[in-house]
């Protein structure tokens, strides 16, 4: 499903985040991705979600090759991906629902299907009841989950979760990952950054560590 | 279709929220553009009407055609019955010698007269054209002298090739006026979204991450520029339509003065749903060039 060959990523200034990174990763994986900060987890998440373009080597994901693609195609592309982001990426000025609805809106769903969709991925996080209410009082690890529910509501065959449980207590972490095991057992091919490495020991699943911007196996 | 008609009123309804959250800013914006548009749209007008008076004036532009002085009073009938006839020709009438003389002495002129051991007159015919643009007149002009009997025609034209001059740089200041005022809305406008687009920039970046297209984020940022150019344009027409209210009265005495009868026009309709159109396009291009560069520098991070 992902396959990076020869995956080179440097920053203006010459700082190079990844160096000749080859990874495959099949359809259905659970994969943990480590590394101290600064080891390219990230880069390597946004390089996949075609956020960023690699600076040599290939990235193909879906049978599509991400470097290549046009401007006018991203959209479509990123729409069978969910992504989870550190800072959940929240819009403040509207409800729950509504931050929900924006990935089904875009993609032109709308009326009662959109939002029995909505619902339904409000469920799975356990925020139904809140469904009314501004993001911004909702706790860290709901804001999460708001996060999470917006990502997988419309139904993306790949999520890419960025350090989902950094800022979060023990319980809230497991909640989350217990959803995101859920989410992997009905053949969703999640690919997870962390750092916390006990999360990584209770739940098992591919590692995949980086150090320096290398692959190290 | 229909989820293109809910997606298009969810653009309208996020376009309209926004102005409700800004009131006072957008009253501003909408009061800038209104002017901006008043001004080259009054000026129009009063150009407009500045025509409509001229065009009651002119008729009154008059050629005397001297007859030669052996063409007696049947041969200047003859003519002005022969010119009457003409299509260009509003009327033309026969003054005889001693119309001609009574006229002087009426003038107060009766010292001079006297003196004269004869009336050194000619007949004369005077006609007023139809058509009073120079080109017509300059024709018609020609063809008078060579009119049988006819010995010198007499025509003031100059006033009105300055009139005509006069106009056609009005109206080449109306459409550099235009032109000018036109670019300040498209301005106005793409300033105003890019302080918008700097408020929701969080919303934009999000849109795109989770797969929005360019047109979707550009939407609503697309009616709001185009409802500010149309609620600019309604308060431009509505200034334009107060001047004219506030310059009836004055319009009017200076008229009376000139013992003559004018009606200060307003703006009429065609005129004021082009200017509408007009604003409104221009504001929906000055959002389009500013999203589309916001859109860009999003891309870059």
């Amino acid at each position: 499903m992902i396959e990076l060959s020869g995956v080179t990523k440097r920053y203006p200034g010459g700082h190079e985040a990844l160096s000749d990174v080859n990874l495959t990763i099949g359809q259905g994986e659970l994969v943990f991705l480590t590394g101290h900060s600064g080891a390219g987890k990230s880069t390597l998440l946004k390089l996949v979600a075609a956020i960023e373009r690699p600076t040599t080597g290939n990235i193909i994901v879906n049978s599509q090759n991400v470097g290549r693609l046009k401007r006018a195609a991203l959209p479509f592309f990123r729409r069978n991906i969910g992504l989870i982001f550190q800072d959940h990426k929240l819009l403040y000025d509207r409800s729950v629902f509504d931050n929900v609805l924006l990935p089904l809106h875009i993609q032109g769903f709308t009326g009662h299907d959109a939002a029995k969709r909505v619902r339904a991925a409000l469920d799975k996080v356990s925020l139904l009841k809140k469904e009314k209410v501004r993001p911004i009082t909702l706790s860290g690890g709901e804001q999460q989950r708001l996060c999470i529910a917006r990502a997988i509501v419309s139904r993306p065959a790949l999520v890419l979760a960025d350090e989902p449980t950094a800022n979060l207590d023990e319980a809230y972490a497991r909640d989350i990952m217990d959803m995101f095991r859920a989410f992997n057992e009905v053949g969703v091919t999640l690919i997870i950054s962390t750092h916390d490495q006990s999360l990584i020991t209770r739940y098992g699943g591919r590692t995949v560590h980086l150090a320096y911007g290398k692959l190290v196996q | 279709m229909k989820a293109w008609l809910v997606h298009h009123l969810h653009s309208l309804r996020i376009a309209l929220r926004r102005f409700q959250s800004a009131p006072l800013a957008s009253l501003f914006t909408v009061l800038v553009i209104g002017v901006a548009v008043a001004l080259p749209a009054g000026l129009y007008m009063l150009l407009d009407n500045l025509d409509r008076a001229a065009g009651g004036i002119t008729p009154q532009a008059e050629i005397t055609v001297f007859l030669k002085r052996e063409a007696d009073a049947d041969r200047g009938q003859a003519l002005a019955r022969e010119l009457q006839a003409r299509a260009d020709v509003a009327s033309a009438r026969f003054v005889s010698k001693q119309e001609g003389i009574d006229k002087l002495v009426a003038a107060g002129l009766s010292d001079i007269t006297a003196g004269l051991p004869d009336n050194p007159l000619p007949h004369a015919v005077v006609v007023t054209p139809r058509d009073t643009s120079p080109a017509a007149l300059q024709a018609l002009g020609e063809h008078l002298a060579q009119s049988e009997g006819a010995e010198r025609v007499l025509m003031d034209t100059e006033w009105i090739k300055r009139l005509s001059a006069l106009m056609d740089l009005g109206r080449d200041l109306v459409f550099m006026l235009s032109v000018l005022l036109g670019l300040a809305l498209a301005a106005i406008t793409a300033n105003t979204i890019r302080l918008q687009i700097y408020a929701q920039r969080d919303e934009i970046e999000v849109a795109r991450l989770i797969g929005a297209t360019d047109r979707f984020v550009r939407r609503p940022f697309l009616y709001f520029g185009g409802i500010q150019g149309l609620a600019g344009g309604l308060t431009g027409g509505a200034l334009v339509a107060l001047g004219s209210r506030l310059l009836e009265r004055s319009v009017e005495q200076v008229a009376t003065a000139y013992g003559a009868e004018f009606v200060l026009s307003g703006i009429d309709l065609p005129t004021l749903l082009a200017l509408l159109a007009l604003s409104t396009a221009l504001g929906w291009l000055g959002a389009y060039f500013s999203v589309g560069q916001a859109l860009r520098q999003v891309e870059q991070g």
